[in-house]
């Protein structure tokens, strides 16, 4: 209780309140607005953020992750239009709510289930963090090896039917993670003599061009598309208290997004399918899902909510980041000399505990926002595409620019953008790269420091994690094969392959 | 011959237009980093291969070339969707705005940000075809604001002008320089 104490004293200084309120409510004009997303603004804002104190720059960039999937909701249930790609499940019940004439409905439902969600998964794991500052410190080198690599096995399964191209493309991240100096021997590694690549690529530099960058080249070469949406009438707080009537899809919502979230490079689609899933599978009205459900709009809004404090548990307990936001928020750590991981849990629990109290403020000062700015939102929505992305773009230079006023970084992320703007168009997946670059090199130095101590390879996997690591790694990839080979047999090949049915980008 | 086809059958997938090009330039690229494995890495004698600066590079490379590979043989053996070249055109098309991008990165230290932004802002707005009073200040209000947060209100390092310098000295050219 002490330490929880000390954590609100953290948060309740000026500048970390008003980078939470700027953050929350950035983060749901963010999500409100189709086309820019957390990711695009977290990794253009990221570079500002290093000249704050680390609680400071965490909690304004917490406040957008967690918040953007509330304001994600509005558009795709009046325009069926995700305004995050992890609202896309949002649009089956949302939308046919809306053409119902029940717009206010839906979207109360919808930001009430985001916040009991984000509410419930917060105390959970507020609760769960002294048995976390136990745990941690018994990963060693060989265990966050092995959990940074489940987290790439992870993220590749999951890009199921692009499997292959996921895992070409984390191996890809793993590759320009290793260009530049060798850390231990300063050895020239893939710099082709050219003095920029010397110092390797800079995350943030790949990072703007894979999100933010390939973003706005993709809204300034598509058609302009400018949406009108409905004007929403009545009490939104009252509309919001109906997700009490759904109380057990809710909770069962928020503990599949805190599992989901827990487990790295998993993340908020498997969240939201699976509860969406359970709902379905329990309700006494299966056909309503799909046309209108309240409970299929309460499950995957309740899911895709709980997941992003729970993310931060693999980054803030053992260092290891589960998908790109997590990512880009490990280099303000970085910057700032604080290294998650196991030493950061025992010793530091009462920051921990501040950020979680930021993360249950920020869904509270969010709740009030949306419940009297739907309206208003609308107008963000209307915002034409293409002037959308030459505003990216006059943002992206800032973020690249201002790291090193190096032109060569902005070469790059140019470079990384017209990548990215590829990836999108074939709807492969970005988040694999970051995670291979930030993953690749976090294995690299434990692998080299744990191969130090043992003799044999079944010597890496003497110890009970390290070992159930290690069969969690083994038992994922043999269950996928046997997966993918029985639905080989029992569906015809044209009837699975509609992948575009769940976009795969975050946005 | 039925375990050609299901062979076929394990590896068929959805394609997009365009996947079989970027399948192949993947595999391509691969191949390229794997030849160049050996002069552009280390092996270091007596050193443990785990320790060896060339090791993960080989990792890394070895992984994207088998993967590259079964992605390739993925496209090879899926239905084809036609529209090839219209979706690299499609592509091409973004390359005018990394062109805008980088003449607005190479401008930034000569006219200054402020300058630099408004001017870029304004330019590519029209290029769009948004015309008109309303969208030049929608534009004008976006690069202000923009340099008003960053540059003067969160202090990011962005160099003043080379154009700064032409103004006389005194307060005005401080402030100009140090905020916009």
């Amino acid at each position: 209780m002490e330490t929880f104490l000390s954590g609100l004293a953290i948060l309740s200084t000026w500048e970390v309140l008003v980078a939470l309120l700027i953050g929350s409510i950035g983060g749901v004009i963010i999500g409100a607005i189709p086309g820019v997303g957390p990711a695009v603004a977290i990794a253009i804002l990221l570079p500002a953020t290093f000249s704050f104190e680390p609680i400071v720059g965490l909690t304004m960039l917490l406040g957008i992750y967690g918040s953007s999937m509330y304001g994600g909701s509005l558009p795709a249930i009046l325009i069926n239009t995700p305004g995050t790609a992890v609202n896309a499940l949002t649009t089956y019940d949302g939308y046919p709510m809306t053409q119902r004439g029940e717009a206010l409905r839906a979207l109360g439902l919808a930001y009430g289930a985001s916040f009991v969600s984000g509410a419930l998964s917060i105390l959970a794991l507020i609760l769960l963090s002294p048995l976390l500052a136990k745990i941690a410190p018994l990963f060693g080198s060989r265990e966050i090896f092995l959990a940074a690599l489940l987290g790439i096995v992870l993220v590749v399964l999951a890009h199921r039917g692009q499997t292959f191209a996921a895992g070409a493309l984390a191996a890809f991240g793993i590759f320009i993670g290793t260009v530049g100096l060798e850390p231990v021997r300063y050895t020239q590694r893939f710099t082709f003599g050219l003095d920029f690549l010397s110092s390797g690529f800079d995350l943030i530099v790949v990072v703007l061009g894979l999100f933010a960058l390939s973003q706005a080249f993709l809204l300034l070469s598509q058609p302009d598309h400018a949406p009108d949406g409905q004007r929403i009438e009545g009490n939104m707080f009252a509309a919001m208290l109906r997700v009490f009537r759904h109380k057990r899809i809710a909770s069962a919502g928020a503990g599949t997004g805190v599992i989901m979230g827990m487990i790295p490079g998993v993340g908020e689609f498997t969240a939201q399918f699976l509860s969406y899933t359970y709902a379905q599978k329990t309700s006494r009205t299966p056909e309503a899902f799909g046309k209108g459900s309240e409970e299929g709009l309460v499950a995957s809004e309740s899911a895709n909510n709980a997941v992003p404090a729970a993310a931060m548990i693999p980054l803030l307990a053992l260092g290891i980041p589960g998908e790109a936001l997590t990512a880009m928020m490990l280099s303000v750590f970085y910057v700032h000399n604080v290294v998650p991981g196991p030493a950061l849990f025992r010793d530091s629990l009462d920051f921990i505990y501040a950020l979680f109290a930021a993360m249950l403020l920020l869904n509270v000062i969010v709740v009030v926002f949306v419940g009297f700015s739907s309206n208003l939102l609308m107008r963000a929505i209307r915002i034409p595409t293409r002037f959308l992305g030459m505003a990216i773009l006059t943002l992206s230079f800032v973020g690249v620019y201002s790291l090193r006023n190096s032109v060569s970084d902005c070469l790059i992320a140019a470079g990384f953008g017209l990548l990215g703007l590829v990836l999108k168009r074939q709807n492969l997946p970005v988040v694999p790269i970051i995670l291979g670059m930030v993953l690749g090199g976090i294995m690299e130095v434990k692998l080299r420091s744990a191969m130090a101590r043992v003799q044999t390879p079944l010597d890496f996997v003497d110890r009970p994690i390290a070992a159930g690591l290690a069969l969690a790694i083994v038992l994922l990839i043999g269950f996928h094969i046997w997966g993918v080979i029985r639905e080989r047999r029992n569906t015809s090949p044209e009837s699975s392959h509609d992948h575009d049915r769940h976009d795969t980008q975050q946005g | 011959m039925v375990r050609t086809q299901t062979l076929q059958d394990l590896f068929k997938r959805y394609r997009r237009p365009g996947d079989l090009l970027v399948a192949a330039l993947s595999l391509a690229f691969a191949l390229f980093l794997a030849v160049n494995l050996p002069g552009q890495t280390t092996w270091v004698a007596r050193v443990q291969l785990f320790a060896q600066p060339a090791f993960w590079p080989t990792v890394a490379v070895a992984a994207m070339v088998l993967f590259s590979a079964l992605h390739l043989i993925g496209a090879l053996v899926s239905e084809r969707i036609p529209g090839r070249w219209a979706e690299v055109g499609e592509c091409l098309k973004a390359v005018e705005y990394v062109v805008w991008f980088m003449v607005y990165v190479l401008l930034v230290p000569w006219l200054g940000y402020l300058p630099s932004t408004i001017a870029f802002t304004l330019l590519l707005t029209y290029r769009l075809g948004y015309r008109g009073m309303r969208w030049s200040l929608a534009a004008l209000a976006l690069a202000v604001g923009v340099v008003v947060v960053f540059k003067s209100g969160l202090q990011v390092r962005i160099p003043s002008g080379a154009l700064y310098e032409l103004l006389p000295t005194g307060p005005l050219r401080t402030f100009v320089m140090t905020y916009l």
